[in-house]
């Protein structure tokens, strides 16, 4: 606990250890418990529910747009709330350097998602095949990813990119890391702009909703199809393993993957 | 040699009178659910046609099937793994909804509930997939029995070059057949290599090829993949379906329920043994006319000591290898080689197979002014046909005629040497002979297509009993019921799943939303 804790802040008070612990902890706690409670029982509805069938036009951009630039925010976010801005410095990064990178990339790929995003958005809400298919789940989803995307944009807009620029990686990273060392430091957290706070608090929404919608399917990204065989044969459930089965042990896993690639 | 068994099927193209039979018991079993209402898992196309959904067989377009490259290696024709999971955030070859038919269902209500007035009152079409009222403009066999096709069916990717200027669309000038179509479950599934998140397998027992559906992530590659489109999106549940080759029935010993149904009894069910060691070979050889060959090597001979032996090591019981012996399937394609692949060029080694249609020599040979009976008229007609002989090796022998045209001067010979028989002459012996048979097998073969009893066409032995038990036990729901059900059922939410949502779209309609148009 002696972690600059001190430093930061003179004092904590209630409504801030709600913000930025009993809140963080408890949307973290739903996430965890959800991912868990939904993998194990509903692995029917885990997908990513693809619409492309009803509707391509929209999609055909606005799908890979966001993605690409989902992909893009979450490495920058990785990096900017991960890694302390001491070991950037001891690798020879100056704060300028990090700042105008993160500044640029952070711009082109959020722009990317604002657009992506919005042209999902739109067809969803356009399309009235698309719109049939929306359910309670993505009626929550969309404005809460929305909302995110957006302050997190509109607070790197007006603190970094036009306003003076605000260091968050001296407030909100050592907060964000606090939280998983379970060292909470709430009271770095107080002294950041109301654009950061808002962004914070939907992130956090975000993730406590995770677990119960589409966006489960972030959890299933393919990659293991880069190594794996082409042709997949497996035993009907539970056939007493037949005489030659390489490398099946008996009454173990049903599923067996042909050697041919 | 690995030995494998695969329940296969065969289809008699002469007998198919396209009723369609087979398509809507076939959707009332499996696919009369939100979400797959445009969904056909069996159905009949009328040929020349662009088919469903339009213009599948068009690879250069669809990019489904597999493809040699450069280097002769064997590849997905929609690319390797790191496109496709490139693709995942949007898949360029994947077909719309309008591509396949905009499903509808029909205000029936009106017709019970409209006020008395002047004009009797008509059940309006209505989009099953946003209720609002909608027009019809295309089906999923809206060309049946050439409807249309002086439209349409030029588009026919089977039609391309001189044949496409040879094959007119006028009445009287122009043929047709019905081509009932079904998952093949092909021995090289193109749609289970592209599967990213490993959901699609092909069984090992009976090669029936699935999909788990409790991995399938909804990625999509697999309709891309697959070049006959026979996996759909459930766009309600998100998730890929298919035909399951009917598989309770299978393991029951039951055939399938487009087989059961068939009115015209054309369809055959049986097994075939094949050695899994050299599927890749034979998909990967260099010329296309070699592939129906080649495939017929991987077949292996149930009588033959060798593979019998081999069988038994690998697991296959006594009466499935029995069951290989009397199947009917392996005496079309191996031993009499009067069914062919449906177009073995996408190199997915199909396991659907099919006997040309012959009826129009007869008719061309009458046409000539020639004797219907003489062997040697019809078999020079046979290059005459109504039904162009390019187009048949088009769809059964990637092109190359003089398969189709042996299969049919045999159907012929066949024909003509029974017809004797029966008229109490001493047959055509000579005319078998021209085509490699003799008179037992000629019977064996007249038996089999025309007499074609139950017993002689569905030939499935029954999974094992000691499986059995088991096996309900752990597939104690069915694999692709509807999610809708299932909260009321059980008492709980599952968040996320798909409620029946169309609730005001999809009035109860009975079954078949959309119909057949």
């Amino acid at each position: 606990m002696t972690f600059a804790g001190g430093q930061l802040a003179a004092a904590t008070t209630a409504g801030d250890l709600l913000l930025w612990v009993a809140i963080p902890y408890a949307a973290l706690a739903i996430c965890l418990v959800g991912h868990v409670w939904r993998y194990r029982r509903d692995q029917f509805g885990w997908t990513s529910r693809t619409t492309q069938l009803l509707e391509h036009r929209w999609l055909r951009w606005g799908g890979p747009l966001f993605h690409l630039g989902a992909f893009a925010v979450i490495g920058g976010h990785a990096v900017g709330l991960l890694v302390p801005a001491s070991w950037t410095e001891a690798v020879g990064i100056t704060e300028h350097m990090y700042h105008v990178t993160a500044v640029w990339l952070g711009t082109v790929a959020g722009i990317a998602m604002v657009a992506g995003l919005g042209m999902l958005s739109a067809r969803r809400l356009l399309s009235h095949r698309i719109r049939t298919t929306t359910d309670r789940s993505d009626k929550v989803l969309f404005p809460v990813l929305a909302a995110t995307v957006l302050l997190g944009i509109a607070a790197t807009a007006a603190h970094n990119v036009f306003g003076g620029g605000y260091d968050y990686r001296t407030t909100i990273s050592p907060w964000f890391r606090g939280l998983f060392t379970l060292q909470p430091l709430p009271e770095a957290m107080t002294g950041a702009p109301l654009l950061f706070q808002l962004h914070a608090l939907s992130a956090l929404l975000l993730f406590a909703v995770w677990p119960f919608t589409r966006l489960v399917h972030v959890w299933s990204a393919p990659v293991a199809y880069l190594s794996r065989p082409y042709l997949v044969y497996r035993h009907r459930p539970s056939a007493p393993p037949p005489a030659r089965r390489r490398g099946v042990p008996a009454g173990s896993p049903r599923e067996r993957q042909g050697a041919r690639r | 040699m690995r030995v494998m068994a695969q329940v296969a099927m065969v289809m008699n193209l002469d007998k198919c009178i396209g009723c369609h039979t087979c398509s809507v018991t076939c959707k009332q079993t499996w696919s009369n659910r939100p979400g797959v209402e445009y969904a056909w898992f069996n159905n009949v196309e009328t040929k020349p046609g662009v088919g469903y959904p339009r213009g599948y067989e068009d690879q250069d377009h669809w990019k489904g099937g597999w493809m040699l490259d450069r280097r002769g290696r064997l590849v997905l024709r929609s690319g390797g793994r790191v496109k496709r999971l490139l693709s995942l955030f949007s898949n360029p070859d994947l077909p719309s909804i309008d591509d396949y038919y905009e499903p509808v269902t029909y205000e029936y209500d009106t017709l019970v509930d409209a006020p008395v007035g002047t004009h009797v009152p008509v059940a309006r079409p209505r989009s099953v997939l946003t209720g609002e009222p909608t027009a019809i403009t295309w089906g999923p066999n809206w060309e049946d029995g050439l409807g249309g096709a002086e439209e349409t069916a030029a588009a026919d990717p089977n039609l391309r070059g001189s044949l496409a200027e040879k094959v007119k669309f006028e009445f009287e000038q122009t043929f047709m057949f019905h081509l009932p179509r079904l998952c093949e479950h092909c021995l090289n599934p193109a749609c289970v290599s592209a599967c990213p998140s490993g959901a699609m397998y092909k069984r090992e027992e009976d090669g029936i090829v699935l999909v788990d559906q409790d991995r399938c992530r909804g990625w999509r590659m697999c309709v891309t993949a697959c070049p006959y489109k026979k996996v759909y999106v459930n766009h309600a549940t998100g998730k890929a379906e298919k035909c399951t080759f009917c598989f309770p029935r299978i393991e029951a010993g039951q055939p399938t329920v487009c087989s059961e149904t068939c009115v015209g009894r054309l369809r055959y069910l049986g097994l075939v043994l094949y050695d899994a060691d050299r599927v890749g070979e034979a998909a990967a050889v260099e010329n296309e006319h070699d592939l129906l060959d080649a495939q017929r090597n991987v077949f292996l001979d149930p009588s033959d000591p060798e593979v019998i032996a081999a069988a038994r090591r690998d697991g296959i019981a006594e009466d499935w290898l029995e069951a290989a012996r009397r199947s009917p399937v392996y005496a079309l394609i191996s031993r009499f080689k009067v069914a062919l692949p449906l177009h073995p060029e996408y190199r997915t080694l199909p396991m659907v197979w099919y006997v040309p249609p012959l009826s129009p020599v007869l008719d061309a040979v009458g046409e000539a002014g020639g004797n219907a009976d003489d062997p040697d008229h019809v078999f020079a007609a046979v290059t005459r046909l109504r039904i162009p002989l390019e187009y048949l090796a088009n769809l059964f022998s990637a092109g190359d005629t003089d398969v189709v045209a042996g299969v049919l001067m045999k159907l012929t010979a066949l024909r003509s040497h029974m017809r004797a028989v029966n008229l109490g002459e001493t047959g055509e012996e000579a005319a078998l002979a021209a085509v490699g048979l003799d008179a037992v097998e000629a019977e064996d073969l007249h038996r089999l297509l025309a007499i074609a009893k139950y017993e002689d066409r569905y030939v499935i032995p029954a999974a094992h009993k000691e499986d059995a038990a088991a096996l309900s036990a752990m597939e104690n729901r069915c694999p692709v019921e509807s999610s809708g059900d299932e909260p009321a059922a059980s008492g709980k939410v599952m968040l996320g799943l798909p409620r029946i949502r169309r609730r005001d779209a999809a009035p109860e309609t009975g079954g078949l939303a959309g119909g057949l148009s």
